[in-house]
């Protein structure tokens, strides 16, 4: 499982990039879903975003799963090309999957990576 | 089914949780003289007495199969059904089939579906059907759902044609109580005779759908391109209500750039019965798919790579989305969907088109014929497909009972739903109408109007 060290973990298993202002889901998340065939972004460039708030729909195979805001700040951009490819959310979550990035961001209760890690291993039992 | 038996230990813990003693303390509210009333019940018949006895009621029944001729319409027309329908709907893997969950065990119900949907896309010219909704009404109350749900509910008003069927905009009505959805567009005083596009007066930037009728209530036909593109320009979607029989004739709705199409599917295959049941059908387009409700049947391939079909987009339904789906609807009409399957496949696109074709002429020659009658004639102008608003100058409940007496069952009564189509009737003609029936129509309202 990749757990960049860069970037901030919730609970609910999205990641926040500190540097950029970028969300999305993890790894594990993904991992979790399996097979992604549907994703809708709930909020458009210049809204108001609040950590733990609704940011998209995922639709998986055989499950159904929204994704919360791992920050609250102003949308500054939102991944427009992904809800064609929402297959990139399990092959590149980190990356080519971000979902939306923020202004200012700031984040709520958020774990560094070596905390989510342990946190994702405790689930697996 | 488990059976789940009830030990004494089981229903005493139950009795102390409640705070009663005895079974006989818990039903002490009931007076006792309420408890086990004599119900002063006729003798117990034999099962050849019962069978007469009810026998006896039927036949008091007057039916549209030899007992009546029919000119009745409004959303449910008397139509020739093949009675290879019949044959296969009764055979048990189709008549006993329940949910087909389990692909390895229901290939046979999955695949019926496919083919209904198949049909279905193909009448209306859209990408995607589902596998049906239980009637015409919710299926355009379910468009309502996906429009509000594809704009995530920021847009929170619904334009509706004055000449959608009446039922349908009450259904739309009650399906969406506690949505705060504005439903704009068809109050009593709307004017019935001008063009479609005038609803685009209704249409704002708060718009999420407008839903017009195909042919409307009254049967005229509009081409709605021009409308769907006016709507369309303000951001909007537009669910296009039609007959599926009118479609074997006409321009589709999807020709016409309709993001919805919806319909009662009685006209294929199904008898009018009391009214219902019948089957709502309901095509998309593809980039919609995931907001629309109900049942979605796939074709692929099994793991020896034979074709097979399963329920696909499963997540999008409310037993795995919950509260975020876009309708409560999880299922869909099986059996009658797969009647109009049947039908359309025995018909073909040619019988279809034949079946549509008579409908219109004689529809067409009923009307002419009526319009001759002094003191009647057609309320509208428009092209019309296989029903028509006729004046008949005196309360339609008066020349129905006159009509009835002569074995006709005459039109719809339009005046209880639109004012100012007091004395008008709504008049239905299908291939089930012979010349002979109609001209006998012609008759009787000729003396109807000497009276």
């Amino acid at each position: 499982m990749n757990t960049p060290a860069n970037l901030k973990y919730t609970k609910s298993d999205e990641w926040y990039d500190p540097a950029t202002g970028a969300m999305g889901i993890t790894d594990y998340a993904q991992s979790q879903l399996s097979d992604i065939v549907f994703v809708e972004l709930l909020v458009d460039e210049g809204d108001t975003v609040e950590a733990g708030k609704p940011i998209a729909s995922v639709e998986s195979v055989k499950a159904s799963a929204e994704i919360y805001a791992s920050a609250s700040g102003k949308v500054s951009a939102v991944n427009k090309g992904l809800s064609d490819k929402p297959e990139t959310l399990n092959s590149d979550p980190f990356g080519e999957a971000w979902m939306i990035k923020v202004e200012g961001g700031s984040t709520g209760d958020v774990m560094d990576s070596a905390a989510y890690e342990k946190y994702c291993e405790e689930r697996a039992h | 089914m488990t059976y789940i038996p009830i030990s004494p230990k089981e229903r005493d813990a139950m009795l102390s949780t409640i705070g009663v003693k005895s079974l006989d303390d818990l039903f002490d509210a009931i007076p006792a003289k309420h408890r086990f009333p004599k119900l002063d019940l006729p003798k117990a018949l034999t099962e050849m007495e019962a069978y007469q006895e009810l026998s006896d009621i039927a036949q008091a029944n007057e039916n549209v199969r030899g007992d009546l001729i029919s000119f009745l319409g409004a959303g449910m027309y008397n139509h020739y059904i093949p009675s290879v329908i019949d044959h296969m709907l009764r055979r048990g893997e189709f008549y006993t089939a329940y949910t087909p969950y389990q692909p390895e065990i229901s290939q046979g119900t999955l695949q019926a579906i496919f083919e209904y949907q198949s049909l279905m896309t193909a009448l209306t010219g859209m990408d995607v059907s589902n596998a049906s909704h239980y009637d015409g009404a919710t299926a355009t109350a379910e468009a309502v759902n996906l429009a509000y749900a594809q704009f995530r509910g920021k847009r929170k008003k619904v334009v509706v044609s004055p000449t959608l069927h009446p039922q349908y905009r009450a259904v739309i009505r009650t399906y969406t109580q506690g949505m705060e959805l504005e439903v704009a567009g068809d109050d009593g005083n709307a004017d019935l005779d001008t063009s479609p596009n005038e609803l685009m007066n209704f249409v704002d930037d708060n718009t999420s759908l407008v839903v017009v009728q195909y042919p409307d209530f009254f049967g005229r036909i509009y081409d709605y391109t021009k409308l769907i593109e006016a709507v369309h320009a303000k951001g909007a979607l537009v669910c296009v209500v039609a007959n599926p029989t009118a479609l074997a004739m006409y321009k589709t709705p999807g020709d016409m750039s309709a993001d919805i199409v919806v319909g009662d599917g009685q006209p294929l295959g199904i008898p009018m019965w009391y009214g219902g049941p019948s089957f709502g059908f309901f095509t998309t387009r593809k980039n919609f798919v995931h907001k629309m409700a109900g049942r979605l049947v796939g074709e692929t391939v099994d793991n020896r790579g034979q074709r097979s079909y399963v329920l696909t987009l499963t997540a999008r339904e409310q037993h795995i989305k919950r509260e975020r789906a876009t309708s409560n609807i999880c299922t869909n009409q099986g059996l009658l969907a797969l009647a109009s399957a049947i039908y359309l496949s025995v018909l073909g696109k040619t019988g279809l088109q034949q079946v549509a074709n008579l409908c219109y002429q004689k529809a067409h020659y009923a009307a002419q014929e009526l319009s001759k009658i002094e003191g009647m004639g057609l309320c509208f102008t428009e092209p019309f497909f296989h029903e028509f608003a006729l004046c008949v100058n005196r309360p339609v409940e008066e020349v129905n009972a006159h009509l009835l007496e002569h074995g006709i069952l005459g039109g719809y009564d339009l005046g209880q739903d639109y004012p100012a189509l007091k004395n008008h009737m709504l008049i239905a003609v299908t291939e089930m109408n012979s010349k002979e029936d109609i001209d006998a129509l012609v008759e009787v309202l000729s003396e109807v109007s000497h009276d």
